[in-house]
């Protein structure tokens, strides 16, 4: 690990112009990712700005129904909040399903959203990694990648981006509050994350010396009927294989609201908005939610040794979405 | 660039006794209490927050400590597992390690032990995991397993640290307001 200057800003702004006056400055939250990149010679922060002790620590409920959740709440305290596990189940499911109790107690929200990929290439110093050192190359795509993505790859890389709580905000069309030396701003989640194209360097749309403070989660009323399910190579404390983030309402026998998002699958959080469009009005039927799914991931284009991924998230979302039908309506 | 500003003073009450220490501002708290305190009790096993043999409380909460900068710790309050015992008595997570024979080589076991301590005041709090089921309160060998998955044990104890940890938590009221 490369010597580094330490600082603890008073504000959020001291915050931000401190990284952005510092090139190799980086934001430090719980560090868990960040810590582990640096002693893998991957990150090499000449400056690390401690933004743990800001004030945003509070998960709020705002007037119109939705919840506000600063960037700064433990992955562990998100998951236990009542609020969150009422009426957005879905995003607790998916805390619970990453990590271990150890790492959540530690890990942030706003840390969480900008984890890297866990791509053995990306995480070995030594190898090529178009992500890491931008025209290496990717040996995954020849190589190990069992594990990466199927959907939204570029010939310059495959990596998938781990997080699950991502994926449960995505499906809820969550937004991001980010502080910057232009003022604050919102994002869309699902406009966060970027697909690698030639630059897969650039995970985020985010500029250095952007800072997330906030993530707020939209009234969604459907949402009280949601669910995150994982797929991974062990029981627990592995990332996924392939994960599905779903809310339903169903009026009727016919699907009045839904809301789908696949994780371990592409280089972002993928919001099925493809399945999700054929599934408004249809019957709330296994049939149905095959074919949806279908039509989401018609566009997959698995490589040479994962090609599982397809029918294994074609389970996974029909399984969610079934589950979500024969209690939707009723009490959880 | 000025050496000073690659350091940082810190203070750490560790075990109910407090260390000021000036360190450089790479150090991880497993590093520290090892090499700088000599409480050589949590494990550097895989050093990537991946194995939980470093696992100790920082405020209560267990924690993978290799990936901590002690830096960032500055004015915590943290347990290792030679703070559990109280004097000669030992925890009672670690009576009933040793009753229930939950380990072979011992390698793991100090970070078994803290995250034990920190997954029976979860569960006491209410707080879910993954096999929550609903709002019950959480208990059984299921949500053991779960809450424990994040320490690995090479040499696969894992039915006596299940069993251990259930016996603990039978007996948890008693030991519940000595725990630190």
């Amino acid at each position: 690990m490369r010597t580094l200057r330490y600082q603890r800003p008073e504000g959020v702004e001291a915050a931000v112009s401190a990284v952005n006056a510092t090139p190799g400055a980086r934001y430090l939250g719980g560090g868990t990712n960040l810590v582990d990149l640096m002693k893998l010679g991957v990150e090499t922060p000449d400056l690390l700005v401690d933004v743990s002790g800001l004030p945003h620590h509070d998960i709020e409920e705002l007037p119109g129904g939705g919840v506000r959740i600063g960037a700064a709440v433990r992955n562990s305290d998100l998951a236990a909040d009542p609020l969150v596990r009422t009426r957005y189940p879905v995003v607790s499911q998916a805390l619970l399903a990453g990590a271990s109790d150890q790492l959540r107690n530690v890990a942030t929200v706003g840390g969480n959203l900008l984890q890297r990929t866990r791509c053995l290439y990306f995480q070995d110093a030594g190898k090529p990694c178009n992500k890491r050192a931008p025209g290496t190359g990717c040996p995954a795509i020849e190589g190990v990648h069992r594990n990466l993505a199927i959907l939204g790859a570029s010939p310059h890389c495959v990596a998938t981006h781990p997080s699950d709580l991502a994926v449960a905000l995505a499906a809820l069309d969550a937004q991001v509050l980010v502080e910057g030396g232009t003022g604050p701003r919102e994002i869309p989640l699902t406009e966060l994350h970027r697909l690698p194209g030639d630059r897969p360097e650039r995970d985020t749309v985010l500029e250095h010396g952007d800072l997330i403070t906030h993530v707020r989660l939209p009234a969604a009323p459907e949402a009280v009927n949601s669910a995150y399910r994982k797929a991974r190579d062990r029981a627990s404390f592995a990332f996924a294989l392939s994960s599905v983030g779903a809310a339903l309402e169903v009026r009727d026998g016919l699907v009045h609201r839904v809301r789908l998002a696949l994780g371990g699958v592409a280089p972002k959080p993928w919001r099925a908005r493809a399945a999700e469009e054929r599934l408004r009005g249809a019957p709330a039927t296994p049939e149905a939610f095959t074919r949806a799914v279908e039509a989401e991931l018609s566009v997959a284009e698995p490589l040479r040794d994962n090609a599982f991924k397809v029918p294994l998230t074609r389970h996974l979302a029909v399984r969610v979405l079934c589950d979500l039908a024969g209690r939707a309506g009723g009490p959880r | 660039m000025d050496s000073r500003l690659l350091t940082s003073a810190v203070t750490l009450r560790v075990n109910g006794t407090v260390h000021r220490l000036t360190l450089d501002n790479r150090s991880t708290l497993l590093d520290t209490l090892r090499e700088d305190l000599d409480l050589t009790g949590a494990k550097k096993g895989c050093d990537h927050g991946q194995c939980g043999s470093c696992t100790v409380l920082v405020d209560g909460r267990r924690v993978n400590c290799c990936l901590l900068l002690t830096v960032a710790c500055d004015g915590s309050e943290i347990t290792t597992v030679e703070g559990l015992s109280d004097g000669w008595s030992l925890h009672p997570v670690q009576e009933a390690f040793l009753a229930r024979d939950a380990f072979q080589c011992g390698y793991c076991t100090p970070g078994q032990v803290c995250s034990a301590v920190g997954a029976l005041r979860e569960m006491a709090e209410g707080r879910p995991s993954a096999v929550t089921v609903g709002t019950e309160p959480p208990s059984g060998a299921a949500e053991i397993r779960e809450r424990m998955s994040g320490n690995l044990c090479r040499c696969a104890a894992y039915p006596n640290i299940v069993r251990a940890v259930g016996d603990a938590a039978e007996r948890a009221a008693e030991w519940w307001e000595r725990t630190p």
